[in-house]
């Protein structure tokens, strides 16, 4: 293994003390329990989101807490769950009385840590509401499996969710909004190599150096499949149409219900893309790929977008929600609508995502 | 021979100790399906509730079963953490001011960990996960105690029905957590989370000879 790092039980601990010396006007970092706040947490009258997972996504979470994004961001050890003391902690920091979001990748420790902080912060008094993100459409189907992962449409839920709690909307309308997010967004990555979680310091996977991964999940998860390597156009085109030719995509999942202050289960169905959508195109590295192949990989799904009848109105290029060190790519596509248009463009200042300020 | 505060302090000692011994090979286990860090992160937990246990270990044996479920929850992560977490903490209602438990309140405290796993997991029989040890481990004391059997024989009973729904895990396909993405591919490896269940069952077993020695 060959990293900069000390020792890989500091990894997360020398980070965070990292980004609070490197972005002081923007954030604080708590300690043990771990989770980063907005400096000028609690926002007054507003919704506060709070969102969290293992670490090695940088800059997601931590990097998206600021004005008009998140209040607060809980890091578990890299790829490993948060644990609910953080998230309780961060809500009882940031709480202005209006009310936590929890904003929550579909991975069953991350779920299950977050319903019982909600619960937990809940029997202190706090308003909470949780929404599951599970958008990568390499996993087909949800009754087999813990369905589909929360990826790419995260950071996107987190920017639109963030814009709207700024302008006063409430934790219900937040709440909704987040839902309507998750359902519009659709994902999917690809690996060119493993990475080294620190800990285990050795690859998660074994990849020769002729093949690739389609359907990577961000923690190495297996995908689809396993092929030789081909051309960018190549690649970009099987993502892109696993993504627009995705079918519409049902699961139930289990929601807090503000009014009748219990958790029921929700079925909720991702209508497909049709032609005349207009979209917001997001093209990720997995860490390792450089922006050079991140824009040759937007050429080509431009193109397939015009082909396919979707007006790209706006876009996002870069590394966002990483696999450590990882090779690869992955692109979601998010259907807009004005609201979410307005709200993508709205001011937001955090270490990562800036404009408008 | 009832079992005192002391035995359950003792317990969460031993378990501590079993898991600790257990690491490598829970992780091994995991490397195969899952995230490897299992037995990382089981005795990591454990350690946390040795932090914690001598705060609590004068109060009854609800309270130390509930402080053992916050150190878990607040220190194993994953998916485990808020399951075996939530075991404990249920487990630790069930006992609410008890200073002794007869056979039958160990049956029931099980059977309210049980619950608590089957409702936070939301797993059914089958899935490949802990419930597939657990679930016929309990079932199994209860059927001993019902026809008569004292409480090392009933956990003798539970101990070998948790070591066959553990094996029983290795033909099935995952349909839950991480392993689940795996499908078909999950076929021919244990489970690690019912590993682990089996380990804290089997001890309960050993403790009982050992007292009753």
């Amino acid at each position: 293994m060959k990293k900069l790092i000390n020792k890989p039980e500091d990894v997360v601990k020398e980070e965070l003390e990292g980004m609070a010396l490197a972005f002081p006007e923007l954030i604080k970092v708590h300690f043990e329990p771990n989770y980063i706040y907005r400096a000028d947490a609690p926002v007054k009258g507003k919704v506060a989101l709070i969102s969290g997972g293992g670490s090695g996504h940088e800059p997601m979470h931590g990097g998206f807490v600021g004005m008009g994004m998140l209040d607060a961001a809980c890091p578990g050890e890299v790829f490993t769950s948060p644990t609910p003391d953080q998230m309780l902690e961060a809500a009882k920091t940031v709480n202005s009385g209006a009310g936590i979001l929890y904003i929550v990748k579909n991975y069953t420790g991350d779920v299950m840590n977050f319903e019982m902080a909600a619960d937990m912060a809940r029997a202190e008094g706090i308003q909470v509401a949780n929404i599951i993100i599970d958008d990568d459409v390499a996993v087909k189907d949800s009754l087999y499996t813990a369905g589909r992962r929360g990826v790419g449409t995260t950071v996107l839920a987190e920017k639109i969710c963030g814009a709207a709690a700024e302008k006063g909307y409430d934790l219900k309308q937040v709440a909704e909004l987040c839902r309507k997010v998750n359902i519009n967004g659709r994902s999917m990555g690809m690996a060119l190599t493993s990475c080294t979680v620190p800990a285990a310091g050795k690859p998660t996977f074994d990849l020769a150096e002729d093949e690739m991964e389609i359907g990577i999940g961000i923690h190495g998860e297996p995908g689809r499949t396993r092929m030789k390597l081909k051309s960018a156009d190549e690649i970009t085109e099987m993502l892109a149409l696993s993504i627009i030719e995705d079918e519409a995509y049902t699961r139930t999942v289990r929601e807090w219900d503000l009014e009748r202050e219990e958790w029921v289960d929700v079925e909720m169905t991702d209508p497909p893309f049709e032609a005349g959508d207009k979209v917001l195109a997001f093209v990720n590295s997995m860490g390792g790929t450089p922006l050079i192949e991140l824009f040759i990989i937007y050429r080509k799904l431009y193109e397939i977008c015009e082909k396919k009848g979707l007006t790209i109105v706006r876009n996002l290029i870069g590394p966002y929600i990483t696999s450590l060190e990882m090779q690869g790519v992955s692109i979601t596509l998010l259907k807009m609508d004005e609201e979410m248009v307005e709200l993508w463009d709205a001011p937001v200042k955090t270490p990562s995502m800036r404009w408008g300020v | 021979m009832p079992i005192t505060t002391s035995d359950v302090s003792e317990y969460l000692r031993k378990v501590a100790e079993v898991l600790a011994e257990n690491k490598e090979y829970l992780t091994e286990l995991d490397s195969a399906i899952g995230d490897a860090d299992h037995g990382i992160n089981m005795d990591r937990g454990f350690q946390n509730v040795l932090r914690k246990l001598p705060a609590v270990e004068d109060k009854d044996i609800g309270t130390i079963l509930k402080t053992a479920g916050m150190a878990l929850v607040s220190s194993v992560g994953g998916a485990s953490g808020p399951l075996y977490g939530t075991a404990f903490m249920q487990a630790g209602m069930a006992a609410a001011g008890k200073r002794e438990l007869a056979a039958e309140d160990l049956l029931a405290i099980l059977e309210a960990a049980l619950k608590g796993v089957l409702m936070r997991g939301r797993a059914n029989l089958g899935d490949k996960t802990m419930v597939d040890a657990l679930t016929p481990a309990i079932d199994a004391m209860r059927e001993a105690l019902e026809n008569g059997a004292d409480l090392t024989e009933a956990l003798d009973k539970a101990t070998a029905a948790a070591e066959e729904g553990m094996k029983a895990t290795i033909p099935l396909i995952a349909k839950k957590g991480r392993a689940s993405y795996l499908g078909e591919r999950s076929i021919g490896h244990q489970d690690p989370g019912a590993t682990s269940s089996y380990l804290l069952i089997r001890t309960m077993a050993e403790m009982a000879h050992a007292k009753q020695a």
